[in-house]
């Protein structure tokens, strides 16, 4: 039995935070350095958190998988960082970044945190221009801002194609700092695989030396997961290899709620599969739909090259369906779109490939316009797929990219389990049912920076907790528990490997819990999935043992979770029968064909409490709109 | 976009722990041109599993030439043939059918092999950590446009930035040396307002270290600057040394 409580403090909008950090419990600074924290990954929630709590004087453990905290996958993102500086005059406000947040995510987000993210957004900016953080200049010296993700106002902050990047490396060099004065200590190659509980509180962690092979006992009188997000269920994704659930899964499993997991984004612009050996998909950044124009030909099966097709036979589909915002339709809207017209038989050979073209373009501002815009993703293009976009419309499809699910947290980022906090991607908390651009580095951040520094003071200032040693018996009985999973692991030997299985699981989810989901689909798929999770079990093979390195041990663990949490996604999906953001029932739909909320019924966060192998029980948190008016999103 | 198929000669490393003696292993494979190299690993290590072999073990992570996880020696160049293109961007059509490859860990006293073609590169990160920051507390930091910085300093800042700390610097370097990754990090705080107040602390710091982590010295050869996925330049190394000089005449030390 888990109780819901979100904490949102009451109080005007605008006020709710400033008045909650006043009311919130501060430790003096000379106790702080007697508490441990204990944080799992090293993106930038992570890493910023590990700064920030560092600074103030906790004692700081963070673990990661890779051998360098620098490596994880928020590094990978291309297009900015949105924040409401209003430093273009063009009218943003934190109100409007707050407004433009809770209607992108369809009004599944709660009214209090967006805020909160909006507020704080001008902060982060501020921490990583003193960091040394080179973002993108205007000739007399002030911050560059962009456009980005169909916003009508220009408040995105970039650094070239790889703001991510140096985001993350800003985050790094501050938890370095910490390291230096010996605040932070870094774990690296470990992989997190089970948090130990004492009286019901998170008091520490299970995790396995990947080197060694070792189980290692870490204690802490807190845990910070910061372990990003789920979208490496779908096996082809914008996810780096490594990414995965399993530290989420673990956790939800030892009690903490998991939220809207069928909230997955699935990203317009990434480039189209070419094969089954593919490993991952690749997003190009969408910053490419300011200027390209997404058509197919009308024909279906049209195999005729781009160039010999002409003008009046191409289907423009997106300016055709939706001439106020074209091109420029949330992320959601243009990949359903571009799923029907493939599933029409429309696609490029008929198959699941739109175009890109950017004739119009290189009409108005010349190649070499273009190339100054977007060269790092032209010639990125051209490299993976050896054909060159200025002369042949680019090919692009959805992906699997960004998982607004997570797991259930409060006000103060904790989860169902006291003492236990998920920030960033892991968490569900601020994107509602569909995250807009440039939106997701602001959250990592503002979780790590901003946030987090203050609710743990809460905690701890309250809990009180004491310190445990790793002899006790709760760690004694996780360990061995961690241990007997993977031995069981092990001793399967049979004729699967690990990858096909990953493989197949990802296919039912794409097909059946990806773009648009049916009722009777989403029943067929749990099925499916059980059936397959029964195979990894009976049949999967694991090479090698887990004395050493063993990339496929690590991988097995983690597909292992993945066919457990895809059926929830299944089960979530199943459950709300209206359409909202990424999620879209095909039974609920206007005539226009656009995603139908039921307000009525369906305006709550749907958080689940896990009982047994196939088995959750729901719980509810109804949203509460008292700043917005809910109302239909409209894109024509 | 695949043309046909081709059929490659791969002789990869093995090699099963840092102590052991290594050798390579030989792989006859036909592949899709449109495959990165790493996916070419993939395909090999499925078919090793499933044939209840080892698999090889590499590392990669984003496969978007960003993080800098992967990283192989192929036919004696860091990251392959093609030049600013991080191993995980290799794609087969580089190659023509028969060709022979040799795919090796990155080589250098002070990354110690682990296994395969996976080394240990926590020598960056202890580099790093001895300096390679601005030193201020989260919450103090004025509005992001009180100090203006000119578009050509941020310009040159972010070109330094945009190294990925891979290693192929050190790897094709006769010398093992890491000059280059340590000058792209000296000077991008050293070209920005923010990196002021500390820049000559700072280059000692993270030069003694670069030293007791067994990376070697520079002797000019640029074999850093032309295999490095990013195109990091050599001049990062001459700023580096150019501060590197200042800061033992300001402090007056012979260290």
């Amino acid at each position: 039995m888990i109780k819901l409580d979100s904490k949102i403090p009451g109080g005007k909008l605008s006020e709710k935070w400033m008045n909650h950090k006043f009311n919130m419990k501060v430790i003096n600074p000379a106790n702080k350095r007697k508490f441990d924290i204990i944080i799992v990954g090293s993106g930038l929630a992570g890493a910023s958190a590990a700064a920030t709590l560092g600074e103030l004087g906790y004692k700081v453990k963070i673990f990661t998988f890779h051998d360098s905290t620098r490596r994880a996958h928020s590094i990978a993102a291309q297009g900015g960082i949105n924040a409401a500086k209003n430093y273009q005059n063009d009218a943003d406000s934190v109100y409007r970044l707050f407004y433009d947040t809770i209607k992108g995510g369809d009004f599944r987000g709660r009214e209090a945190n967006t805020w909160r993210l909006a507020e704080v957004s001008n902060n982060i900016i501020d921490q990583c221009v003193a960091q040394g953080v080179p973002f993108a200049r205007e000739y007399g010296g002030t911050l560059a801002n962009r456009s980005f993700g169909g916003a009508q106002v220009s408040r995105t902050f970039y650094a070239r194609g790889e703001t991510g990047q140096q985001l993350l490396l800003g985050a790094y060099s501050s938890m370095n700092r910490q390291v230096n004065l010996g605040n932070v200590e870094i774990f690296p190659r470990r992989e997190f695989l089970d948090v130990v509980k004492v009286d019901g509180h998170a008091r520490g962690i299970i995790a396995r030396n990947l080197v060694t092979g070792e189980l290692e006992k870490y204690a802490s009188q807190a845990v910070v997961l910061a372990t990003g997000g789920y979208m490496n269920v779908y096996f082809l994704s914008t996810n780096a290899m490594n990414s995965n659930a399993t530290a989420a899964w673990r956790v939800h499993k030892k009690g903490a709620a998991f939220a809207n997991p069928c909230y997955t984004q699935i990203h317009p612009t990434c480039l189209p599969v070419h094969g089954e050996d593919q490993s991952k998909l690749v997003l190009m950044s969408e910053s490419l739909r300011n200027d390209g124009r997404i058509w197919v030909p009308k024909k279906a099966g049209d195999t005729r090259n781009p160039s010999e097709i002409p003008e009046e036979e191409r289907d423009y589909y997106l300016e055709r369906k939706y001439p106020a915002f074209g091109n420029l339709v949330p992320r959601d809207v243009a990949s359903r779109n571009a799923k029907y017209v493939c599933d029409e038989g429309k696609g490029i050979g008929g198959g699941k490939a739109v175009y890109l073209d950017f004739s119009d373009a290189f009409n108005r501002i010349g190649k070499e316009g273009v190339k100054d815009k977007y060269g790092n993703l032209f010639d990125m293009y051209a490299n993976i797929t050896g054909v060159n976009p200025y002369e042949v419309p680019m090919q692009i499809y959805p992906a699997p990219h960004y998982a607004m699910g997570g797991l259930w947290v409060d006000y103060e980022l904790m989860s169902t389990i006291p003492g236990m906090f998920v920030l960033g991607e892991a968490n569900f908390s601020d994107h509602g049912a569909n995250r807009l651009g440039a939106s997701a580095l602001m959250q990592g951040l503002s979780d790590g920076y901003f946030i987090i520094p203050y609710t743990m003071g809460n905690y701890l200032g309250t809990e009180k907790p004491e310190k445990v040693d790793v002899e006790r018996s709760e760690f004694k009985e996780a360990q061995q528990n961690v241990e007997e999973n993977i031995n069981k692991i092990l001793s399967i030997n049979g004729k699967q490997t690990v990858d096909s299985i990953h493989k197949r699981l990802g296919h039912l989810l794409i097909d059946k819990v990806g773009m648009s989901r049916d009722e009777k689909g989403l029943k067929e798929v749990i099925n499916q999935i059980r059936d397959l999770r029964e195979e990894f079990w009976t049949d999967v093979k694991v090479v090698g043992d887990a004395k050493d390195i063993n990339q496929t041990l690590e991988r097995a663990g983690r597909v292992a979770d993945f066919l457990e949490l895809g059926e929830l996604m299944a089960k979530d999906a199943l459950n709300r029968n209206e359409s909202c953001g990424a999620h879209f029932r095909e039974e609920y739909q206007t005539e226009d064909g656009e995603a139908l909320r039921n307000d009525e019924e369906y305006k709550y966060v749907a958080a689940w409490e896990y009982k047994k192998d196939g088995e959750w029980e729901l719980y509810k948190e109804d949203l509460e709109f008292e700043n917005v008016k809910l109302a239909t999103r409209s894109y024509k | 976009m695949s043309e046909k198929n081709i059929n490659l000669t791969l002789n990869i490393w093995r090699q099963e722990s840092p102590e052991a003696k290594g050798y390579f292993e030989k792989f006859e494979k036909e592949i899709s041109p449109d495959a990165s190299i790493l996916e070419v690993l993939d395909e090999i290590n499925n078919r090793l599993e499933f044939e209840g072999k080892e698999p090889i073990a590499f590392e990669s992570d984003c496969r978007e030439g960003i993080c800098g996880a992967c990283g192989l020696v192929i036919n004696g160049q860091p990251h392959g043939p093609l030049p600013k293109t991080a191993t995980c961007q290799l794609h087969m059509r580089n190659f023509k059918d028969g060709d022979t490859l040799y795919i090796e860990p990155f080589r250098a006293t002070a990354f110690k092999i682990l296994k395969d073609l996976i080394v240990d590169r926590s020598g960056f990160d202890k580099i790093q950590v001895a300096g390679g920051f601005v030193s201020f507390n989260t919450g103090s930091a004025p509005d992001g446009n009180v100090i203006l910085i000119s578009k050509e300093m941020a310009d040159q800042a972010l070109d330094a930035a945009e190294c990925i700390g891979c290693g192929a610097c050190v790897a094709a370097c006769k010398n093992s040396s890491a000059m280059l990754f340590v000058g792209a990090k000296v000077s991008q705080f050293a070209l920005l307002p923010q990196g002021q107040p500390e820049r000559y602390e700072r280059v000692q710091a993270m030069v003694k270290v670069m030293d007791e982590n067994l990376f070697g010295s520079c002797t000019n050869t640029y074999a850093c600057e032309a295999e490095c996925p990013k195109g990091i330049s050599v001049l990062n190394i001459a700023r580096m040394n150019r501060d590197y000089f200042m800061a033992k005449l300001k402090t007056g030390t012979n260290e």
